[in-house]
C-alpha cells in the first residue's frame, strides 16, 4: 500500500464521516433531551431528495439546501407531535418516519422527473463543490504534510467543515450554556425541569428541531456534495450507523466525532478494497460494512465500559397523578 | 377570623394578612374529585401541618399551590393579594418553594447544577454557577444546610438530597416552603435535624407547610394543623389544643385505635433460623454482611431500620428470588439459597408466605383482576384446577369472593383490576392471598405503606391473629411506631448488619434511632 492509497483512504474517511457525524450530533441533541430518534435515516433521506430535486430545478445548491433542511424539519415536527405532544411510542414514530421517507422520496421523484426514482445529475452551481483551503499552495512542497493537507484536509464541501465545527459547538452548548444544562436535565429527569418552572415540551421540541436541522444538513451533503443527485434509498443505513456511533460515543460530542471517524474510516476501507486481502484471509467488504454494528453490540454488552443512555430517554413526560 | 393571630411568635402582634389563603379550591381528575371547595389560611411565620389519609387530596392541593396542576375553581391569595398560579414558574415568583416526597433532582448532576437549573442568570452557565456557589456557602452557614456543592446528587445520602431540595427553594428566595412527607426516608436523627432547620426558618419569618401522615411529627413540630378527608378540608386546629386521637378521628371520620391491642406472645420452637446470611447485588456490592437471627412460632420479629440498609435483600433471599450465602433453616430443614433449586414457588411449598414490600411491583399484577391476582402463586393448587391443563376459574372466583368478604376489601368485586383498588385494599388483597394459606412463616414488608389509617388497624389485627395462631412472622418496616406496636422482639438493621436486638418493652425510639444510624448506645466507638 503506498502513500497515495493511504491518503485516499483518509480523504474518503473525512468525506464519508461527514454525514455520519451530522446525523450522530442530530441524534445526540434529541436523545440527550430524552427523545429517542430512530428516524435519523428517514430525515436524511427526505432531505437528500428534496435538496437534490430543488437544486436540479433551481440550479442552486443553496436553494436545494434550504429545501432539504425544510423537508427534514417537517419530519422532525411530525416526530415531535407523535412523541412529545401525543406521547406516542418514540421508536414506532421513528420507524414510521423511515418508511414514510423511503416511500415518499421515490414516489415524488418518479412523479417529477420520470427517471425511475432518481433526480437528474447535479453539476456546477447545483452542487456543493470542494473548497480549497488556504495554505494548500504554500504547503504543497512540504513532504507528507503538503499532500496530507491538500488531499485529506482541503478540498471538501463547506458542509463537511461545518460538521466538524459543529462538534465543539455542540460541546459548548451542552456544557456551557443554560440551554444545554436544561437540555441534559430534561433527558435525565423531566420532573425536575418541570418543577423548576421550565417547559418540558418546549425544550424537547427545541431538541427535536435541532435534530431535524442537522439531519437535514446530513441529507443535503449526501445528495449535493458526496453524490451528484438523489437515488433511491441513498442514505443506505447511515442513520442507523449514526445511532450506533451515538451509543459508541456514550452520547458525548467529542466521542461522537471519534466514533463517526472510525466508522467513516471503515466505510472508506470497504469502498477502496471490496475484498481486503490480509494475506491469511480475505475480508469481504460486507464484513467491514457490518463492523460498526458489531462494535456497537460489543459496547452495548458492556465489554468496553458501560453505555448508559439518558435516563428519561424513550418515554414521554406525564405529570404524575396525586 | 377565628384563626387569626394565635401563636407563631412576633407576627402575632400585628394583624397581617395570611401568607397563603386558598378560597374554594376544587380539582377533579376525570370522575375523581380530588379537592372539593377547599379553603384554608396559613399565617405568616408559622409551621402549618396538613394531615389526611392517602388519597385525601393533600398532595393535589399542594401541587395546585405550586402550579403543578391547575385548579378547576377557586382562588389563591398570597399576602392577601389574589395571585393566579398557572405554572411552577409563577409559584416560584410568588415565593413558594416545594420539597416533593420524591425528590425532583437530576441525579447525575452536581448539587450546584441542580440548584441553578431553572434559576440561571443568563445564557451562559459560568456566572450562574459562581453566584450559586457563593449563595450556597451563605445558606449553609445560616441554616445548618451543609452540602458539598460539587458532589454528584446520586452519591449523596437521602438526607443530604433533601437538603439540596430545601436549598433549591431557599436559593429561589422562597418565603413559603411546602414539604410533602419529608421524613419518610430519614433516620430519626436526620428528621430531628430537619425539624431544627424548619424551626430556624420559622424564626426568620418564613412560612412552612408540612404534609405528613405521622401524627407525632404534627404534634411536635407544627403551630396549627388542618385535616383533610376525601378531598375536603374538615377541620383546622391549634396544635396545642388537639391530640393525636382527635386528629385520627377527624382523618378517618370515626374513632380509630392508634395502638394495636395484643396480649403477650407465647413463643414456641424456632421456625426460621438464619445464620451468617450474605447477599451481593448485581453490581457485586455486599448488601447483607452476615446476618443471623431466629424467629419462633407464635412471635413477631420486627426488623427496624432506614430503607436501603439490607431489609429488602433479606426479604428477597428468604422469599426465594435472590441468591445468597449462609445457612437458613425452616423448621430444621435447610433452604436452598443459591437460587438454582429454589424460587418463590418452592418457598411457598415449604410453608413461607410473602407479603412483599412493593405490592404494586412484586405483589400484584396491576392490570389483572382481583380474582386472577388471588390465584397467582397458588395457581397450581388442585382446588383451582379442573384438570392438568385447564384452570377452574369458577373455583378461583368463589374463593376470591370469600376472601374479599373476610378481609373487608372494598369494593368486593372480583373482576375489578388491582389498579383500581385503593392502596389499603390492594394490600388487603395480598394479605388475603398469603395469610389464609396458614403458612409456617409469614414474611411481611412494609405492611401499611400507603395504607389508610382505617385499614392499618385491620391489617395489624390480622397479623396479631396469625401470631396468636402460633405462626412465625418476620416483619420489616421503616415505621418505628409500627415495629414498636407489633413486634415481640426488635432487630435493627444498618448497612447490611443487625446492630442489636431489643425488647420493645425495654427500649424507646431514641435508642432504636441510634441503632438505625449505626451507633450502638453505650459503645465507645460508634458504628461497628
Amino acid at each position: 500500500m503506498d502513500v497515495a492509497a493511504i491518503l485516499s483512504i483518509l480523504e474518503g474517511t473525512i468525506r464519508l464521516s461527514t454525514p455520519l457525524l451530522l446525523a450522530c450530533l442530530a441524534g445526540l441533541f434529541s436523545e440527550r433531551a430524552g427523545v429517542f430518534d430512530i428516524g435519523l435515516e428517514g430525515k436524511m433521506l427526505i432531505a437528500a431528495f428534496f435538496s437534490a430535486a430543488v437544486a436540479a430545478l433551481a440550479g442552486s445548491a443553496w436553494v436545494g439546501l434550504a429545501a432539504g433542511v425544510a423537508a427534514a424539519l417537517v419530519l422532525a415536527v411530525i416526530h415531535g407531535l407523535a412523541s412529545i405532544t401525543f406521547r406516542g411510542n418514540q421508536l414506532i414514530a421513528g420507524v414510521a418516519i423511515n418508511f414514510l421517507a423511503a416511500g415518499l422520496t421515490v414516489l415524488v421523484a418518479e412523479n417529477w422527473f420520470r427517471l425511475g426514482g432518481r433526480t437528474p445529475s447535479l453539476s456546477g452551481e447545483a452542487r456543493f463543490q470542494g473548497l480549497t483551503l488556504p495554505l494548500t499552495e504554500t504547503l504543497a512542497g512540504v513532504p507528507l504534510l503538503g499532500p496530507f493537507w491538500g488531499t485529506v484536509i482541503s478540498g471538501h464541501a463547506l458542509l463537511a467543515y461545518l460538521a466538524f465545527l459543529a462538534v465543539p459547538a455542540t460541546w459548548w452548548i451542552l456544557y456551557r450554556t443554560r440551554f444545554g444544562l436544561r437540555l441534559r436535565a430534561v433527558g435525565e429527569n423531566p420532573a425536575a425541569v418541570d418543577t423548576a418552572g421550565i417547559s418540558v415540551v418546549a425544550l424537547r421540541y427545541a431538541a427535536v428541531m435541532i435534530c431535524g436541522l442537522l439531519c437535514g444538513l446530513a441529507g443535503v451533503y449526501l445528495a449535493t456534495a458526496l453524490s451528484a443527485g438523489f437515488v433511491k434509498d441513498m442514505s443506505g443505513g447511515r442513520g442507523f450507523i449514526a445511532l450506533a456511533a451515538l451509543i459508541f460515543a456514550k452520547w458525548r460530542p467529542w466521542s461522537a466525532m471519534g466514533a463517526t471517524l472510525l466508522f467513516g474510516f471503515l466505510q472508506s476501507v470497504a469502498t477502496r478494497f471490496p475484498r481486503l486481502d490480509l494475506g491469511i484471509v480475505v475480508v469481504p467488504a460486507q464484513f467491514i460494512d457490518a463492523l460498526p454494528y458489531l462494535l456497537t453490540v460489543v459496547i452495548l454488552a458492556g465489554f468496553v465500559g458501560k453505555a448508559i443512555p439518558p435516563r428519561a430517554g424513550g418515554t414521554a413526560y406525564v405529570k404524575e397523578h396525586g | 377570623m377565628d384563626l387569626a393571630v394565635i401563636g407563631g411568635g412576633p407576627a402575632a402582634a400585628a394583624p397581617r394578612p395570611p401568607a397563603i389563603e386558598l378560597r374554594g379550591i376544587s380539582k377533579a381528575f376525570g370522575s375523581v374529585q380530588a379537592n372539593r371547595n377547599i379553603s384554608i389560611r396559613v399565617e405568616r411565620g408559622t409551621i402549618h401541618g396538613i394531615v389526611g389519609e392517602n388519597g385525601a387530596g393533600k398532595s393535589t392541593l399542594m401541587s395546585i399551590l405550586y402550579g403543578f396542576y391547575r385548579a378547576d375553581a377557586g382562588e389563591i391569595l398570597i399576602d392577601g393579594r389574589p395571585t393566579p398560579i398557572p405554572d411552577s414558574q409563577a409559584a416560584i415568583r410568588a415565593g413558594i418553594g416545594m420539597v416533593f416526597q420524591h425528590f425532583k433532582l437530576v441525579e447525575n448532576f452536581t448539587v450546584l447544577e441542580n440548584i441553578v437549573l431553572g434559576a440561571e442568570e443568563g445564557h451562559l452557565l459560568a456566572p450562574s454557577l459562581a453566584k450559586a456557589r457563593r449563595a450556597l456557602t451563605a445558606l449553609a452557614h445560616d441554616h445548618e444546610l451543609q452540602v458539598d456543592p460539587d458532589a454528584v446528587v446520586e452519591e449523596l445520602s437521602v438526607g443530604h438530597q433533601q437538603r439540596v431540595e430545601i436549598l433549591k427553594a431557599l436559593y429561589r428566595k422562597a418565603e413559603i416552603l411546602i414539604l410533602d412527607e419529608p421524613t419518610g426516608v430519614l433516620t430519626p436523627a436526620e428528621a430531628d435535624h430537619l425539624f431544627r432547620i424548619l424551626a430556624n426558618l420559622r424564626a426568620e419569618g418564613k412560612t412552612i407547610i408540612l404534609i405528613t401522615h405521622k401524627l407525632r411529627e404534627i404534634m411536635a413540630a407544627t403551630d396549627r394543623v388542618s385535616v383533610m378527608r376525601r378531598g375536603e378540608m374538615v377541620a383546622t386546629r391549634r396544635t396545642a389544643e388537639t391530640s393525636p386521637e382527635e386528629l385520627a378521628e377527624l382523618m378517618v371520620g370515626r374513632k380509630v385505635l392508634l395502638q394495636v391491642e395484643k396480649g403477650p406472645a407465647r413463643p414456641g420452637p424456632a421456625v426460621l433460623e438464619v445464620e451468617n446470611l450474605r447477599v451481593r447485588d448485581t453490581r457485586g456490592v455486599e448488601r447483607l454482611k452476615g446476618v443471623s437471627f431466629t424467629v419462633r412460632a407464635g412471635e413477631i420479629l420486627g426488623i427496624a431500620g432506614v430503607a436501603g440498609n439490607g431489609q429488602s435483600e433479606l426479604l428477597e433471599v428468604l422469599g426465594g428470588f435472590a441468591a445468597g450465602q449462609g445457612r437458613v433453616r425452616l423448621n430444621g430443614v435447610a433452604l436452598d439459597l443459591t437460587g438454582r433449586r429454589s424460587d418463590g414457588q418452592t418457598r411457598r411449598a415449604a410453608g413461607i408466605a410473602h407479603v412483599p414490600e412493593d405490592r404494586q411491583r412484586l405483589g400484584l399484577i396491576m392490570d389483572f383482576a382481583a380474582w386472577e391476582n388471588i390465584a397467582f402463586g397458588y395457581h397450581h393448587d388442585p382446588a383451582y384446577q379442573r384438570n392438568r391443563l385447564v384452570m377452574d376459574n369458577a373455583a378461583v372466583l368463589a374463593a376470591t369472593r370469600g376472601k374479599l368478604a373476610r378481609f373487608d376489601v372494598r369494593p368486593p368485586d372480583p373482576w375489578l383490576a388491582a389498579r383500581n383498588f385503593s392502596g389499603g385494599n390492594q394490600q388487603k388483597l395480598v394479605l388475603a392471598r398469603e395469610i389464609e394459606r396458614d403458612p409456617e412463616l409469614l414474611l411481611v414488608g412494609q405492611p401499611t405503606r400507603g395504607v389508610d389509617i382505617g385499614a392499618v388497624e385491620f391489617i395489624h389485627r390480622r397479623l396479631i391473629a396469625l401470631r396468636d395462631a402460633g405462626r412465625a412472622i418476620l416483619l420489616v418496616s421503616v415505621e418505628l411506631d409500627e415495629i414498636l406496636g407489633l413486634a415481640d422482639r426488635i432487630a435493627v438493621m444498618f448497612d447490611g448488619r443487625i446492630m442489636g436486638e431489643r425488647d420493645p418493652a425495654e427500649t424507646d425510639e431514641r435508642e432504636l434511632g441510634l441503632l438505625m444510624a449505626g451507633v450502638v448506645p453505650g459503645a465507645r466507638n460508634g458504628a461497628a
